[in-house]
C-alpha cells in the first residue's frame, strides 16, 4: 500500500476547493438550523441555483460581476418562494417542504424541454474562462509537498478559502449583533420573541436569505473545478452538509469549517485505504465500486451516532443546542 | 403535542378504501369488454457505452418482435465521411465514426423487407450532435410497424393514465399508511421508510428471479420480513433512543443516517443495475382504450384488500384502537393501561409489512433498484401531508390524490416533470391550507 500517496491525497482534501463549497454550504445551513433553527433540508437547491445561474450567463458571454450577481439575486428570490409558504409551518412541515423544493428545483434542470439553457442530464461546461481570465497568479506550478498545484488550482483555492473566511467573520459579526440575539431568541422560544413584539417571520426570512445566499456562492465555488452536473444536487448532497454541520458543531464558527475537512480528509483516507487493501488482495470479496459505497453506509451510521451520541458537534455547547422540537 | 390518527368514525377509511377499489374496477370494466392479448416482450435496450476507445453509432432495428435484417444505414460526418452499416441477423447495426462529431444517421427505406415499413415515412434520418458523446457509443432508433398503440385521443390517454395513476396512488397508500401510523405514535418523520420499500423489493426479487419461486410467495416472505425488520428497527433503534429522551428532530436526523446507510448498504449488496420482475405478470389485458398489465391489476386488488385490512384492524380490533388511543395522546392511554411500547412496536411491525409489500409491487409496477424506495419516499411524505400529517385516512386520500396527480400531469407537462408536479402541488395546498386536507389546525407551527 502506497502511505504516502494515501495520506497525501487525503491531506490534500483539507484546503480543496470541494472542500470549502461544502464548508461554506454548511456555514449558511448553520445560519438556517444552528441559530435559527429553521430545518432547512433544502440547501442543495441553493448550490444548484448558485452553480445554473452562474454558469447560463457566463456561457451566455456575461462578465464575471454578472454571473455572480445573478447567482446571487436569484438565490435571494428562491429563498423568499421558500420561504413565504414554508416559514409559518412547524419545523418538520418546513422539512419536507423543502426538500421537496430542492427536488422540484433539481427535476426542472433535469427535464430535457430545457437542455438549450440547463443542457439536461449533460449539464452545462465551459464557463471557466472569466474566472481564471482574472487570475493574477502566473502560469506554472506551484507549492510543496502534497500541496502542488497550477495557477488555475491555486486560484479557485485562494478565492473559495478566502469567501469561507469572510463568511465566517460575517456570522461571527451578525450573531454577536442584537440582529444575531433575536435570531437565536426564535430558536430557543419562537412565541417569546414573538411577545417582545419582533417581526419573528420577516427574521426568519432574513435568516433563510443570508443562509442562501452563502450556500448559492458554495456552488459557484463547487463548479469552478468541475462541470455543472445536475446529478449532483441530489438531497444526498444536503444530508452530507447536514452531516458536516452538526460534526463540527451547528451554532458555532468554526464547526462548519472543521466539520468539512474532516469529512473530506476521512472520505479520502478510507477510499485510499480501502482501494490499498483490495489491490493487495486483503479485501478480496469486495471491488472498487463497492470500496466507494462502503464510505457512503460509513458516512449515514456516523450520522446517526454523532446525533444520538454529541448532538451538539465537536466544538458546540451542549446547552446551546438542544434540539427544541 | 403529538398529532393523532383522525380516522372518525373508522367506516369512512373502510368506505374509501371499497371506493377506491370500485372506481378502479369502474375504470377496468366499465368501458369495454375483457380481452387479454399476448403482450410484445420489450425491446431490449441497446448498450450505451462500452470501455473501447473506438467510437460507434449504432442501433437494433425491430418490427415488433421481429428483427430486420438487411436494411441499410448511412451515416455522414464532417470532412465528407460516410459509412453504410447493413443490420445482421439481430437487427444490430453500428458505424466506427472517427470523431465526436456531428453526424446524420439516415435509413434507407428502400431496403427494409416486404411489409416492414417506417412508423413515421418522413422520418428517415436523425442527427447525433457533438455535445451528446459522453459516451463511446450513440444509439440511434427508427421506429418500425404500424403505430398501435392504443392511447390516441385524449380521452383515451385520460382513462389510461387515470388506470396508471390509481394503481401508483394505492402503491404509495401502502407505504405512506406506515408513515403516518409512526408519525402518529412516535412523532417521528420517518425518512428511512423508502428503505423499508426497497428492502421488501429487494428481498421478492430475491425469491422470486434468483430462487425461482411463485411470486405469491415471495411477496408472502416479504411481507414477514418487512415486519421482522420493523420489528428489529424498533427493538434496536428506536426503543432505546425513546428511552433516552432524544428529541424529535434529533431523531428525525437519525432516521435520515439510517436511510444512507441502508441505501448504500443495498448498493453495495446489489449493485446500481435495476433489476426487472420478470415473473410472468406482465400480460397486457386490454379493457377498450384502457391497455394494463395483470400485475397492475393484482397489485390493485392487493393494495385494496391490505388497506381495508388495515382499517378494519385500526377500528374493530383492541390492538387498534389502541392504536389511535396511543396517537390522541400517549400519557393518557398509559394511564388507560394500555402498553404503549407495545402498540409502538406493533405499529413498527405494520408499518414495516405494508411497505415491504408495498415495495413488491412497485418493484412489480417499475423495476428494482437499489434507491427506487428513495425515490418514491417523498411522493409518500408528499401523500401524508397533502393528508394531514398523523392521518391515516388523510394519508390513504392524499396518496391517490399524488397518484393521479403524478400521472395524469403527464398530459399535458413532459413526463420527467411528473414527479416534480406533484410536489408543487405539496406547496400549494400547504400555502392554502397548511393543516393539510384533513388535518386538524394545531398542527400549524
Amino acid at each position: 500500500m502506497d502511505w504516502g500517496n494515501i495520506f497525501g491525497n487525503a491531506i490534500g482534501e483539507i484546503i480543496s476547493p470541494t472542500t470549502a463549497a461544502y464548508a461554506l454550504a454548511a456555514i449558511g445551513l448553520g445560519v438556517h438550523f444552528g441559530y435559527t433553527g429553521l430545518l432547512n433540508f433544502g440547501q442543495a437547491a441553493f448550490l444548484l441555483i448558485g452553480a445554473y445561474a452562474f454558469a447560463i450567463p457566463t456561457l451566455a458571454g456575461a462578465p464575471i460581476i454578472v454571473a455572480v450577481l445573478s447567482a446571487i439575486i436569484c438565490s435571494v428570490i428562491f429563498a423568499f418562494i421558500l420561504g413565504i409558504p414554508t416559514l409559518r409551518l412547524r419545523a418538520d412541515y418546513l422539512a419536507i417542504v423543502t426538500i421537496a423544493s430542492a427536488e422540484v428545483v433539481r427535476y426542472v434542470v433535469t427535464t430535457t424541454g430545457l437542455t438549450d439553457f440547463t443542457g439536461a442530464a449533460n449539464g452545462l461546461s465551459g464557463f471557466k474562462g472569466t474566472f481564471a481570465a482574472i487570475n493574477p497568479i502566473p502560469e506554472g506550478r506551484y507549492g510543496f509537498g502534497p500541496f502542488m498545484y497550477n495557477e488555475y488550482d491555486w486560484w479557485v483555492r485562494i478565492v473559495g478559502w478566502t469567501l469561507v473566511v469572510l463568511a465566517s467573520v460575517l456570522v461571527f459579526l451578525l450573531m454577536r449583533s442584537p440582529w444575531g440575539r433575536v435570531v437565536k431568541g426564535i430558536r430557543e422560544d419562537e412565541d417569546a420573541v414573538r411577545s417582545l413584539g419582533k417581526n419573528v417571520y420577516s427574521y426568519k426570512m432574513q435568516s433563510l436569505v443570508i443562509g442562501g445566499v452563502m450556500g448559492s456562492v458554495a456552488g459557484i465555488i463547487f463548479i469552478l473545478p468541475r462541470a455543472v452536473q445536475p446529478a449532483n444536487y441530489t438531497t444526498g448532497l444536503t444530508f452530507f452538509i447536514w452531516t458536516i454541520m452538526l460534526l463540527g458543531g451547528a451554532a458555532t464558527i468554526f464547526g462548519p469549517i472543521v466539520g468539512a475537512m474532516i469529512f473530506w480528509v476521512v472520505l479520502s483516507l478510507t477510499q485510499g485505504i480501502l482501494y490499498g487493501a483490495i489491490e493487495s488482495g486483503a479485501l478480496g470479496f469486495m471491488t472498487t465500486t463497492q470500496a466507494g459505497q462502503v464510505r457512503f453506509i460509513l458516512v449515514g451510521v456516523a450520522l446517526m451516532l454523532l446525533v444520538i451520541f454529541r448532538p451538539q458537534g465537536i466544538f458546540g455547547n451542549k446547552k446551546e443546542l438542544s434540539f427544541s422540537v | 403535542m403529538i398529532a393523532g390518527i383522525r380516522i372518525g368514525p373508522g367506516v369512512r377509511f373502510i368506505t374509501m378504501a371499497l371506493l377506491a377499489l370500485a372506481l378502479c374496477l369502474g375504470v377496468v370494466l366499465g368501458s369495454g369488454a375483457l380481452s387479454a392479448s399476448a403482450s410484445a416482450p420489450a425491446p431490449t435496450p441497446t448498450p450505451t457505452s462500452d470501455f473501447t476507445n473506438t467510437l460507434t453509432i449504432g442501433g437494433v432495428l425491430r418490427d415488433d418482435d421481429n428483427v430486420v435484417e438487411g436494411a441499410e444505414v448511412t451515416v455522414e460526418g464532417a470532412g465528407g465521411f460516410s459509412e453504410v452499416a447493413t443490420s445482421d441477423d439481430t437487427g444490430r447495426w453500428s458505424v466506427v465514426v472517427p470523431e465526436k462529431g456531428e453526424y446524420t444517421v439516415t435509413i434507407d427505406p428502400e431496403t427494409l423487407p416486404d411489409g416492414v415499413e417506417l412508423r413515421d415515412p418522413d422520418r428517415v434520418s436523425a442527427t447525433v450532435a457533438a455535445n451528446e458523446w459522453q459516451t463511446n457509443s450513440i444509439t440511434r432508433s427508427f421506429p418500425l410497424g404500424v403505430d398501435d398503440r392504443q392511447t390516441t385521443g385524449f380521452f383515451e390517454q385520460f382513462l389510461q393514465r387515470l388506470a396508471a395513476g390509481l394503481n401508483f396512488g394505492l402503491l404509495i397508500a401502502l407505504a405512506a399508511i406506515g408513515i403516518t401510523l409512526i408519525f402518529g405514535t412516535t412523532g417521528l418523520n420517518n425518512f428511512a421508510h423508502g428503505e423499508m420499500v426497497t428492502f421488501g423489493a429487494i428481498i421478492a426479487w430475491i425469491v422470486a428471479v434468483l430462487l425461482g419461486v411463485n411470486i405469491f410467495v415471495a411477496m408472502l416472505v416479504a411481507l414477514v420480513l418487512g415486519g421482522a425488520f420493523g420489528y428489529v428497527q424498533d427493538w434496536l433503534l428506536w426503543k432505546p433512543l425513546r428511552k433516552k429522551g432524544v428529541k424529535l428532530v434529533q431523531a428525525m436526523i437519525v432516521s435520515i443516517g439510517l436511510a444512507i446507510a441502508l441505501r448504500y448498504l443495498y448498493l453495495f449488496f446489489i449493485d446500481g443495475s435495476t433489476k426487472t420482475m420478470n415473473v410472468g405478470l406482465s400480460e397486457a389485458i386490454v379493457i377498450g382504450p384502457v391497455r394494463i398489465t395483470t400485475g397492475s391489476v393484482v397489485s390493485m386488488v392487493i393494495s385494496v384488500v391490505a388497506l381495508v385490512a388495515v382499517g378494519l384492524f385500526l377500528t374493530r380490533t383492541r390492538v387498534g384502537k389502541a392504536t389511535r388511543a396511543v396517537s390522541d395522546n400517549p400519557s393518557l392511554a398509559a394511564a388507560s393501561g394500555i402498553d404503549v411500547d407495545r402498540i409502538i412496536r406493533t405499529v413498527w411491525v405494520l408499518a414495516g409489512a405494508l411497505a415491504a409489500l408495498a415495495g413488491v409491487m412497485l418493484g412489480l409496477y417499475r423495476q428494482v433498484s437499489w434507491d427506487m424506495g428513495f425515490q418514491v419516499l417523498l411522493l409518500m411524505f408528499a401523500a401524508v401531508t397533502l393528508g394531514g400529517l398523523g392521518s391515516a385516512y388523510g394519508a390513504l386520500v392524499g396518496s391517490i390524490v399524488v397518484g393521479l396527480f403524478v400521472e395524469l400531469s403527464t398530459l399535458i407537462i413532459p413526463a420527467d416533470l411528473k414527479y416534480a408536479a406533484a410536489l408543487v402541488v405539496l406547496i400549494l395546498v400547504l400555502l392554502v391550507r397548511p393543516q393539510g386536507i384533513l388535518g386538524r389546525k394545531e398542527r400549524i407551527g
